[in-house]
């Protein structure tokens, strides 16, 4: 079942034309990646759909409404939860207390207490860490901790903004799975990665990005295969 | 696989060598510190009750600075704004308060409503509403100038938003200063209730008309009681909203980081318009408490006041309440210790240097914490 | 009648913004006789103007060369502010103090030598020169011992220039006895008592002023200028409360009975004219535009941008945020020591705290890191707030006035709203324009020289 789908967005930055019609849709349980180098407008697209930035046409229908003019906070309400790039934890609020702004827009302190439980079993590190402060976290912690914060609204639709940033191998692989855990517990994703190898084997969709424009779109397997791809991002 | 921290074995610490001639600056600094406790601690010995007396009065303004310093702290802390205006907002929650006792006689309405009451009783009440309305005044006053002269620039460079601080703050004043609002006649302030003092001579004594005061006594009033105890109570609560409330999660959450805040579902704009708010009734209260405390009020009454807050607010390290609060009682016991044992018109001036001598120390202030790391 | 002299306010205004740009545009331009020709039409247009008499009205009447002078020192003051806040990012209200103590310290050099008593100049010059000289050999001395703390080095500062000052009034007071009988009595004025004579005294009175300011500065600036930008902005603050409170008190807390404290200094010699007022605003412009036009100004550029770049950059941050700090209140100096002579009276609460933010209003007003918009808003500033609305204001009765304070910050946040990047952003007029390098650059016969050196340096 079509949970998002997104129809020629275009976004400015002042006269930078930054996304350039782009459409692309997620279905319900999915994990989809969106591919691209830097600069091809990865952030930006997960940015516009979480409402940090306003496109300035097209249209972005999610669960069958159209949020593309609602404000961030009212998003999230509807579901949709967006990791951002570069583990934006809050460094002075304890890991508890991080977790716990995920799930700001819910109110019943049981069903939060269920879910926080259930997180803590996906990163059973935060657990232990959870008095202390985010800040103090090592890298690989705080990204998991930003994850886990994403996970705390309960969203059915989560997006990741490169989670493998800065983390050596062995962590990414680790990121990686609990994601993949996270895709069959029912949340489809929108994974967005420079990590393409990495990306396109937990996906089974993608979309290759390059400076605004989607330059190819198709299932995770034909898009590994392909040799642009491979040449271009898979370095094979 | 984690690796856990201990495993690895202690880097040895690099040999930071020891900046040259670090002693000359601390000796001036500590020669400098001895030379005003030398003066204070003589001359407060020569007169232990003159000492306890500036004290007293110290931990009054201190008290008092306390109440708007907490606005100040709040709003820095969250839109990174010096907000000149507050100050100004101190001030109109005085003069609301003027407005409400003299011209309208609001202290009395619960004696007029209900004859039967009691004449402590009414008071009490009558007060409480007076400030209560000067609460409600200024909180009112203080999202409609976020909403009108803040917001619209939150994208703006920063500056663009402080000359607007300084814009509003100029106006309420120059505004003040029109005939039509403030004349002479508000000179001497007409309190909704009654001083009382007393004073402390052998136990605690009260203060009556006729007779005499022993000139060598400690005096305070009911006014100092009252301030100490609502600014201690605005603390209290303060602490508990910021610490235990959801909004006050909001609070710390979009201080730090407003898009990542949004995207919890955290509506920025109204945590910002609710820090304003909460800022501005403590202020109005802070303005009652202090036009009956000094018992006259003027239009630009509220800018020392407010920057004396401000710097005890970045004193105690901006953003961090407790720090707020100590940063004020300091700047309290600093001036009327100046004003005292020093130089009467360099009262101000002291505020300044304890200010610029504790940041050159400690770069964000007492409780400040330290600047995070830059990622 | 009233409005066309409402009118003409506007019409000046406009026409001395004008009258900047033509000579911006006049100094831009290359052949040095273009520079003395531009130089010498624009003394000469508002001398004239000074002159001109349509009828028995004035063109330029006596409240609007008020104006005028004020405008001036305005400008000075803004742009000194503009290479401080503007181009090295120091949030600094300290400007409005630094240019109080020039006020005063001019102010007390031509009140004392004009009642013969020649030790302010004698005091004042051997104070500032022997300050400097002191400043500048413990710098040397302290850059021998690297790395000393800032706290450790003000210490030494100060010592250093309490010993200059101190030697320059024993100095001061030996050496006056022997010029007091040059100025001669009431009846047959000496040498020294001469009007021409007073005109080289105020020359150097406002000189010294200025470099007081700058030394001033310098100690005031060392320490605090390591604090982050909002608390710089707290400590200079209140710095600018602090030499308020001692004006206030300049006849009790400090040594001078003649700056008759709250009560304002009176009897200054009213001793600035056009030319004088016309040629500090020219060496102020010239100064200023080819201190940011340098290597050194674009350091400071690059300090302003990002501090960690730049120090990793190889320059030296301190250094950078001082010598802007120290330019610009040299810079307030000398217009405070002009506004003292043309207005003849100086009161502390012209330099208190409300009126400290004006510069400031006045350079975010012209735009942020624009010279020519800080000059440009210096005199709209001051023929739309003095001028424009007092006399609009003066119209609607004698209470309106007042209100002139309740428009203004209006105006601000209005135009604070409408356009946030200032009126004239960074654009910058004629000779303060930065092209002349780029063009260098691109004149250059084999590609652009700057990168070549940097990549003889990668290879």
């Amino acid at each position: 079942m079509l949970q998002l789908q997104v129809e020629n967005l275009n976004v400015y930055y002042g006269a930078i034309h930054a996304l350039q019609g782009i459409s692309f849709t997620v279905d319900e349980g999915e994990i989809v990646t969106l591919i691209g180098a830097n600069g091809a407008g990865k952030s930006t697209t997960l940015r516009t759909l979480s409402g940090l930035l306003r496109s300035r046409t097209g249209a972005i229908t999610f669960k069958g409404e159209e949020i593309s003019t609602r404000p961030a906070e009212k998003i999230v309400t509807m579901g949709m939860s967006h990791v951002p790039e570069g583990r934006k934890m809050f460094p002075f609020l304890s890991v508890r207390e991080n977790l716990m702004m995920g799930a700001y827009t819910r109110s019943d302190p049981a069903e939060i207490q269920q879910t926080l439980d259930r997180v803590y079993k996906s990163f059973p590190r935060l657990r232990e860490r959870s008095g202390q402060y985010g800040g103090t976290l090592s890298g690989g912690e705080q990204q998991m901790l930003a994850t886990a914060r994403g996970l705390m609204s309960k969203p059915s639709l989560l997006l990741l903004d490169e989670p493998s940033m800065g983390l050596s191998p062995i962590l990414v692989e680790e990121i990686f799975r609990i994601i993949v855990e996270i895709n069959k517990q029912g949340t489809s994703i929108l994974l967005v990665e420079q990590n393409a190898q990495m990306a396109l084997s937990i996906a089974q969709r993608a979309y290759v990005l390059e400076t605004g424009r989607i330059v190819l779109s198709g299932s995770a397997k034909e898009i590994a295969e392909n040799p642009q791809v491979k040449s271009a991002y898979l370095g094979v | 696989m984690p690796v856990s921290r201990d495993a690895i074995p202690s880097i040895p610490r690099l040999s930071v060598r020891r900046p040259p001639l670090a002693w000359v600056g601390w000796a001036f600094l500590i020669l400098l510190a001895l030379g005003v406790l030398w003066i204070i601690v003589s001359q407060g010995v020569k007169n232990p009750t003159l000492l306890a007396q500036n004290v007293l009065d110290g931990l009054k303004l201190g008290f008092v600075y306390a109440l708007i310093a907490l606005g100040y702290t709040m709003v820095y802390g969250i839109v990174k704004l010096i907000n000149f205006a507050h100050g100004d907002v101190f001030m109109v929650g005085a003069f609301t308060s003027y407005f409400a006792v003299a011209r309208f006689g609001l202290h009395k309405w619960p004696s007029l409503a209900f004859p039967g009451i009691g004449d402590g009783l009414s008071i009490v009440i009558g007060s409480i509403s007076v400030i209560i309305l000067s609460m409600v005044v200024c909180t009112l006053l203080a999202i409609t100038i976020e909403r009108v002269a803040y917001k619209p620039l939150r994208d703006a460079p920063r500056i663009a938003a402080l000359i607007t601080a300084i814009g509003v703050s100029f106006f309420l004043e120059y505004f003040g200063n029109l005939q039509f609002v403030y004349t002479a006649r508000f000179i001497p302030y007409k309190s909704p209730f009654d001083t009382v003092a007393w004073y402390i001579s052998g136990g605690i004594h009260r203060i009556t008309a006729g007779v005499e005061t022993p000139s060598n006594s400690v005096t305070f009033s009911n006014i100092f009681l009252i301030i100490m105890a609502a600014s201690i109570l605005v603390q209290i609560l303060l602490q508990f909203i910021v610490r235990r409330t959801k909004i006050g999660m909001a609070m710390r959450a979009s201080s730090f980081d407003k898009p990542t805040a949004r995207l919890m579902g955290i509506n920025v704009d109204r945590v910002i318009s609710f820090t304003f708010a909460i800022g501005a009734a403590f202020a109005g209260l802070g303005g009652v408490l202090y036009a009956i405390s000094y018992a006259s009020i003027t239009p630009i009454l509220g800018i020392i006041p407010g920057l004396k807050a401000f710097v005890a607010a970045v004193l105690g390290g901006i953003g961090s309440i407790p720090g707020a609060f100590v940063g004020a009682l300091i700047m309290g016991q600093a001036e009327v210790l100046t004003a005292g044992y020093i130089s009467t018109p360099m009262r101000d001036a002291v505020a300044f240097t304890i200010l610029i001598i504790v940041l050159l120390v400690k770069p964000t202030g007492i409780f400040g914490e330290p600047s995070g790391e830059k990622a | 009648m009233e409005i066309t002299n409402l009118l003409l306010t506007v019409v000046k205004m406009v026409a001395l913004v004008a009258w900047i740009y033509g000579l911006l545009w006049g100094l831009g331009r290359k052949p040095l006789w273009q520079k003395a020709l531009t130089i010498l039409l624009a003394f000469g247009i508002v001398q004239t103007a000074f002159l001109l008499k349509i009828g028995d009205n004035q063109v330029f009447t006596a409240f609007d060369q008020g104006l005028l002078f004020q405008a001036c020192t305005m400008a000075m003051v803004a742009m000194g502010l503009n290479l401080i806040y503007g181009f090295n990012g120091q949030f600094s209200l300290a400007q409005w103090g630094f240019y109080g103590i020039g006020a005063y310290c001019a102010a007390d050099i031509t009140w004392r030598w004009n009642n013969g008593d020649p030790t302010g100049l004698l005091v004042v010059g051997i104070g500032v020169i022997l300050g400097g000289i002191a400043l500048m050999g413990v710098g040397r001395l302290l850059r021998l011992k690297r790395g000393v703390p800032v706290l450790s080095a003000f210490t030494f500062y100060l010592i250093a220039i309490v010993a200059a000052g101190l030697v320059a009034v024993l100095a001061g007071r030996a050496l006056a006895p022997a010029l007091t009988p040059l100025f001669g009595t009431s009846d047959v004025p000496g040498p020294l008592a001469s009007a021409a004579m007073q005109q080289v005294v105020f020359g150097l009175s406002v000189i010294c002023a200025g470099c007081f300011a700058a030394e001033v500065s310098f100690l005031f600036g060392l320490p605090v200028l390591t604090l982050g930008s909002d608390y710089f902005g707290i400590a200079t603050l209140g710095f600018a409360i602090v030499v308020k409170t001692l004006l206030d008190n300049s006849d009790t807390l400090l040594p001078f009975p003649e700056m008759k404290g709250g009560r304002g200094m009176i009897g200054i010699p009213k001793l600035t004219t056009w030319i004088w007022a016309f040629v500090f605003l020219l060496a102020v412009i010239i100064i200023i535009r080819n201190f940011i036009r340098s290597s050194t100004g674009r350091a400071t550029l690059s300090v302003r941008e990002d501090e960690i770049a730049a120090k990793a950059m190889g320059i030296n941050v301190a250094g950078s945020k001082l010598l802007a700090f120290v330019v610009g209140s040299f810079v307030a100096g000398l217009g405070g020591a002009v506004y003292a002579h043309y207005i003849g009276f100086l009161s502390p609460a012209t330099f208190g705290f409300l009126p400290g933010f004006n510069p400031l209003i006045i350079v975010v007003f012209g735009g942020l890191g624009s010279m020519s918009g800080a000059i440009a808003a210096s005199f709209g500033w001051v023929f739309f707030l003095e001028g424009f609305l007092r006399s609009l204001l003066g119209q609607l009765g004698t209470e309106a006035p007042t209100w002139r304070f309740v428009l203004y910050p209006l105006t601000l946040l209005l135009l604070m709203l409408l356009r946030p990047q200032g009126l004239l952003g960074t654009v910058e007029w004629g000779f303060m324009k930065a092209d002349n390098f780029i063009k260098r650059l691109k004149g250059a016969p084999a590609g652009p020289a700057g990168s070549a050196p940097a990549e003889k340096g990668g290879a």
